[in-house]
């Protein structure tokens, strides 16, 4: 716990600034487009339209829609940018809709008074239409805020820190205090910003002085910390250039991000940037980009989701080097080298099944395949690996079955379904006594963990680069599902981890 | 001075005033009056053009009210709305304010106009200045609604059935009220009513309407004594026979 609260700073800081500063552009943006919209017929429905088109995309797929665009764009694609837009998009809709609504809903008695009394049009505005429509308007607003705060903690995976840090490794770690460390700072900052829009609303409509004024300098307090702690870094130029390390979402990268983060400060002396909990893709744009400097990812993910290539007979070294070839012609992204293990999708049984059937590789399964229960994750019976293990060995199991990763492995080791889908790094093979079946057919591609660098770094920073190369070849598949478990089973932090691993060199 | 020239309203295929011609000296109050739907707050409207006329012309003082930008215009003349149109949202103090402060007077000048102001519609200044409107009464809101109109000091006033919705003894006082304000302030008026009482209490002289058209113009008098057609008669007929029952009531129902 007091682990966990003491990120809270931190992730709070990022979680106030995102929110802050989406609500306030996200504001600026809708209610002058709103009273437009309400002056110009046509406008009305395209304005509307847009934002409620943009409302029904996944908050999540809108924020890491943003990196590739920011990217092609050739600006900063992950941290604050990608989440600044996308959250202040989400933002602009139920104020944006409420500014149209409370403005037309102002009764004509008061806007034809407000002409007979010898307003001009912008007075009749200001003076009459928006308080009118205020009340209605604010509603808007803090209907945003509620969301805004709530979809914040999405900008984990594009590189912004906020409270999703605590939801993302929690959830990937089995570390379900940081979950709810992260769940209730989102829930209280949403009620304080709520209450704060309320008040300030409630006081200016009755008058009051005293509300206003008390949530005017906390909302100001807090904008204030918030473009500070923004700035700060700005200002501070990159005279020490921090290294960017980078790592997707689960436990696994955790601990080799920090590994990685470990060995660069230790051998060069440099200051690290850890940004962890990246989309899958993002990584690699981020990267491409150099908003990223390193991070790890896998050959056969690059082969087939960035370089396009079906999945083939291919074996490891002719896989690993072509995506070092391509990587470095196409995208400007140099692999300096295998860490020496696999994460690939690989067939799990129980132990005293593969002996009792006298099993070795996926080809031995085939006759028993028709009395036994296959298990896979969301995701794994839409794969290209699930076609070619049709494809190759014809496996045709009794019955099918999609559920959760992290469900899957106690699954059949108490024997509710019989062979899974698992990751071969995954420590719960070894601690539930699994066995992995051999791919003797070359169904699924190689998945060489390799170290991935941007070219920023290799031109600017070959030191670093070097200080990496140590650590090439240096993990096998038994000491990464080790350490994978000592975060999933015993507990442990991914620092905690890395750590005992660079020390033990 | 108000002259009407042949001003029309058409909706579509209705025809809601047509061509009224209408002269309204400076310094007289001259009523509209005529039954609900007749054309009266449509013809109050294109005098200071809140309906822009489909026809014919409006001249204040011999010029156009097209040639003014219109808020120019209606900053100029005095409008009491049929309905409420006290805005919600401000104080007595900022409802009577709003055609000075648009046309920029002096906070001071303000200040002294509107306690002036409540004064003259018989209210108690310090009382009324910082309440919103849902904290009067109807009859409150009315005289506030009076004050705004009068507040930039118009020299012409617009009102639309300002005392239909009172009750008869509110109303009753409130004529009185506005008889006398108006009898100090001297303000060339249109005033619409669908009440005869009222507009015999209160006019200079009568213009009756029916279907958008002028159906009798005169003095209160000239209209009782000489009605121009049957309608106008039953019109008139109506208060004169509501009388004589009351005289017969009080008459027959006085103990002995
Ligand atoms: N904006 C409008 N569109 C269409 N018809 C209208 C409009 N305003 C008024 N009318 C019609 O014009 C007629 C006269 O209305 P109005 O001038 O309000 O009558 P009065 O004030 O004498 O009761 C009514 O039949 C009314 O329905
Ligand atoms: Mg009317």
């Amino acid at each position: 716990m007091s682990e966990q609260l003491a990120l809270l700073p931190a992730y709070l800081t990022g979680h106030v600034q995102l929110t802050l500063v989406a609500l306030l552009l996200g504001t600026a943006i809708s209610v002058p487009l709103g009273i437009v919209a309400t002056r110009v017929r046509w406008l009305e429905q395209v304005v509307l339209g847009v934002a409620g088109i943009i409302q029904t995309i996944p908050s999540l797929a809108l924020l890491a829609i943003m990196v590739p665009l920011l990217a092609a764009l050739q600006v900063q694609s992950i941290g604050y940018l990608p989440a600044i837009i996308g959250l202040t998009l989400y933002s602009t809709l139920p104020i944006l809709r409420n500014t149209v609504i409370g403005i037309a809903g102002v009764d004509p008695a008061y806007t034809e008074a407000a002409r007979g009394v010898g307003m001009t049009e912008r007075q009749q505005l200001w003076r009459v239409e928006l308080p009118l429509a205020m009340p209605v308007i604010v509603a808007g607003l803090r209907t945003s805020s509620v969301w805004v705060v709530g979809m914040a903690t999405l900008s984990t995976p594009v590189g912004a820190t906020s409270l999703g840090n605590y939801i993302f490794a929690g959830l990937q770690t089995r570390n379900y205090t940081a979950v709810m460390v992260g769940c209730v700072a989102a829930a209280l900052l949403a009620q304080l910003l709520d209450g704060l829009v309320r008040a300030l609303e409630q006081g200016v409509r009755l008058h009051r002085r005293a509300p206003v004024a008390a949530a005017l300098s906390v909302l100001a307090a807090l904008y204030l910390f918030a473009g500070v702690t923004l700035v700060r870094p700005l200002l501070a130029g990159d005279a020490a250039r921090q290294v960017v390390v980078g790592s997707k979402g689960f436990t696994e990268q955790y601990i080799l991000s920090e590994i990685v983060s470990g060995q660069v400060t230790a051998e060069t002396g440099l200051g690290t940037t850890l940004i962890q909990s990246l989309g899958s893709t993002v990584a690699f744009d981020a990267l491409r980009s150099g908003d990223l400097d390193v991070y790890v990812d896998y050959s056969g993910t690059i082969w087939a989701t960035i370089l396009r290539r079906e999945a083939t007979t291919e074996n490891r070294s002719e896989v690993l080097g072509g995506v070092e070839r391509e990587l470095a012609a196409d995208y400007g992204v140099h692999v300096v080298g295998a860490l020496g293990f696999e994460n690939t999708y690989a067939l799990a049984m129980r132990s005293a099944d593969v002996r009792a059937l006298g099993l070795r590789r996926i080809s031995d399964l085939i006759p028993h395949a028709a009395r036994l229960v296959f298990g896979g994750d969301y995701e794994f019976f839409g794969r290209p690996e699930w076609v070619s293990l049709q494809e190759r060995y014809g496996l045709a199991f009794a019955e099918r079955r999609t559920m959760d990763p992290s469900l899957m492995y106690q699954a059949v080791a108490q024997g509710d379904v019989d062979v899974i889908s698992a990751f071969s790094t995954d420590g719960r093979i070894a601690a539930l006594d699994l066995t992995l079946l051999e791919d003797d057919r070359g169904a699924v591609p190689p998945y060489d963990a390799v170290l991935l660098v941007s070219d920023r770094l290799m031109r600017e920073q070959p030191e670093v680069v070097t200080a990496l190369q140590v650590l090439v070849g240096t993990i096998d598949a038994d000491r990464m599902r080790a350490m994978n478990l000592s975060v999933d089973a015993d507990g442990l932090t991914p620092r905690a981890v890395a750590e005992e691993f660079l020390a033990g060199r | 001075m108000i002259e009407l020239d042949a001003l029309t309203k058409r909706y579509g295929d209705q025809v809601v005033v047509d061509r009224l011609s209408l002269r309204v000296e400076r310094g007289e109050l001259v009523v509209l009056l005529g039954t609900s739907g007749c054309g009266k707050t449509t013809t109050l409207k294109m005098i200071n053009r809140l309906v822009e006329p489909s026809d014919g012309r409006v001249l204040l003082d011999g010029a156009d009210v097209g040639s003014l930008p219109q808020h120019e215009l209606r900053r100029r003349i005095g409008y009491v709305f049929q309905k409420v149109g006290l805005f919600p949202h401000m104080t007595v103090f900022e409802n009577i304010s709003i055609t000075p402060t648009l046309l920029d007077w002096s906070a001071d000048r303000i200040r002294r106009r509107v306690d002036e102001l409540l004064e003259l519609v018989e209210l108690d200044a310090a009382e009324m200045r910082d309440r919103r409107p849902d904290e009067l009464s109807g009859g409150q809101q009315q005289r506030i609604g009076v004050a705004r109109a009068l507040a930039a000091e118009p020299t012409v006033m617009l009102l639309d059935e300002p005392f239909g919705a009172l009750d008869p003894l509110t109303r009753d006082r409130l004529q009185q009220s506005f008889s006398r304000i108006r009898s100090q302030l001297g303000v060339t008026a249109v005033f619409v009513t669908h009440d005869l009482t009222e507009a015999l209490l209160l006019g200079d002289r009568i213009v009756v309407m029916r279907d958008g058209h002028l159906v009798q113009e005169g003095t209160p008098h000239e209209l009782m004594v000489n009605p121009v057609d049957e309608f106008v008669e039953q019109m008139i007929g109506t208060p004169k026979r509501q009388a004589q029952l009351v005289d017969d009531l009080l008459g027959r129902g006085t103990p002995a």
